[in-house]
């Protein structure tokens, strides 16, 4: 089935089973290895990407559905030799080990900024109709999505807190 | 994944024909759970019928006062909304306390009502499960597996709803829109969706062969305070093992039945002037827990009692 949807700023177009995850598609068939297949059912967070400017998981997601959208992968965030400030930001605080979970850790996390800064709300947030401010305790809930078998949280909490200007 | 074909709909007449000129299709929405379920196998839809870019994604105010949430309107789009915050707290807490990030971004209210409902056995292919094969018998019973139902299960089935978005709607009394493929449509009480499991487990809801939800209806909030609490065995991502919803002087349990389970001895025992304890006390009484899952009567009385307490609900509202 022909697919076409707008991958990091460039058109792509593909012909696809249905069965094949927007996961897949990226990987197998347009050779971006960088998103990551952990699990492959939603729970660990690593197939992270964002799909017309939010964070999803992309393992779940049936690609054919995704025509027109536009999908920004962890190799479409910098530009050119500069890093997005989420990546300068897990360097600058060493927020990983292994590194396997980081681009689905870093994807999520401009995803999650970008909700913060449209004020949505977490559980976390004691008032539903006041200002979001990033403490470690909402930034911590808002990326739970997200594991790291390594266990670099405090790396990568220091990481969010910088990058989202609250350190 | 099995095979399927897959077609995309440009409104609702078109998506109820689709799904009625297909045998063995299913409506994609967020695809958070079908998907998933496909992958596994355990689901075997034969043709997708991709209702995601329907014009049902919008938040409207009813001339009663209420609100009408679209089919496709996604979990984080509700919560996030500010009349969602301000006026029914108790779903927006529910729906923030469900998932992650990333799977409420993608989850929509009517594929949330509509995830199944299941136990670790459902998604253990190498068991018997009564969902995936009727007749086959049920290996969550007597099994180790604790986060079972305590209210209304059967011999064939003691799984549980999992969403926490139904249960709030339960007590705020959400009406749920459904569109018929013959033209017909109707809206039922939220309480009147999912069943019990009886003796057909595999049936999950009331909804009829190529029925759609095309929105929920939030009635006026009612008078008094809102909130959800979930109890779970790691403070974020996780599934309930039990949880409250409280909206005025109205009471839904979540984790606890194969439903979300509306507390009605409960705001019985409240109307009557019970205290947050004697009301839950009033509710557990039905109760009928298994051995695995025994730790729910206390973990529930409490929770709910705590619950009332923090809103006031028991002080004769």
């Amino acid at each position: 089935m022909k697919t076409s949807f707008k991958l990091n700023g460039q058109a792509a177009s593909l012909d696809l089973d249905p069965r094949t995850t927007l996961l897949d598609a990226l990987r197998e068939n347009l050779g971006l290895k960088g998103s990551k297949k952990g699990c492959d059912h939603g729970q660990c967070g690593a197939c992270t990407v964002l799909v017309n400017g939010r964070r999803i998981n992309a393992c779940l997601s049936l690609a054919v559905t995704h025509e027109g959208d536009e999908i920004t992968t962890i190799e479409g965030l910098a530009q050119g030799e500069a890093l997005h400030p989420v990546q300068a930001a897990f360097l600058e605080q060493d927020a990983f080990q292994c590194g396997y979970c980081t681009p689905g850790q870093i994807c999520s996390t401009v995803g999650m900024l970008q909700e913060a800064a449209d004020g949505w709300a977490s559980l976390v947030t004691d008032d539903l109709t006041a200002d979001t401010v990033l403490t470690d305790a909402e930034i911590r809930e808002r990326m739970s999505g997200n594991l790291c078998r390594c266990s670099a949280y405090p790396q990568i909490l220091a990481a969010i807190r910088s990058a989202g200007g609250v350190a | 994944m099995k095979p399927f074909t897959y077609e995309r709909p440009a409104d609702v007449t078109e998506a109820l024909a689709m799904a009625a000129a297909a045998p063995g299709a299913r409506f994609l929405a967020g695809g958070t759970n079908l998907v998933d379920l496909m992958k596994l196998q355990i689901e075997q839809p034969t043709h997708l019928v991709d209702v995601s870019r329907l014009p049902l994604g919008q938040i409207n105010e009813t001339s009663e006062g209420g609100l009408r949430l679209g089919a496709t309107t996604t979990n984080s789009q509700v919560a996030a909304d500010a009349k969602v915050r301000a006026r029914y707290p108790a779903l927006a807490q529910a729906i923030l306390s469900g998932a992650s990030g990333q799977l409420r971004n993608k989850a929509t209210t009517a594929g949330n009502l509509l995830q199944r409902t299941r136990c670790a056995y459902f998604y253990d292919t190498t068991k018997p499960c009564n969902k995936r094969e009727p007749g086959a018998g049920c290996a969550a019973i007597g099994g180790i597996y604790a986060n079972t139902a305590i209210f209304g299960a059967s011999g064939a089935c003691i799984a549980t709803h999992p969403s926490d978005m139904a249960v709030a709607m339960s007590a705020l009394d959400a009406r749920v829109e459904i569109a018929g493929p013959n033209g017909q449509a109707r809206a039922i009480p939220l309480d009147d969706l999912h069943r019990l499991p009886g003796e057909t487990p595999h049936i999950e809801t009331t909804l009829e062969p190529g029925e759609m939800i095309t929105a929920v209806v939030l009635p006026p909030p009612p008078t008094g305070d809102q909130i959800y609490r979930k109890a779970r065995e790691r403070a974020s991502y996780a599934f309930a093992i039990g949880s409250v919803a409280v909206a005025g002087g109205k009471v839904a349990l979540g984790a606890v039945a194969h439903k979300p389970w509306r507390a009605r001895a409960a705001e019985q025992a409240l109307a009557g002037g019970a205290s947050p304890a004697e009301a839950m006390a009033a509710e557990m009484a039905s109760a009928r827990p298994d051995g695995h899952n025994d730790f729910k009567l206390k973990l529930m009385a409490r929770l709910g009692a705590a619950c009332l307490t923090t809103t006031g609900a028991g002080d004769g509202q």
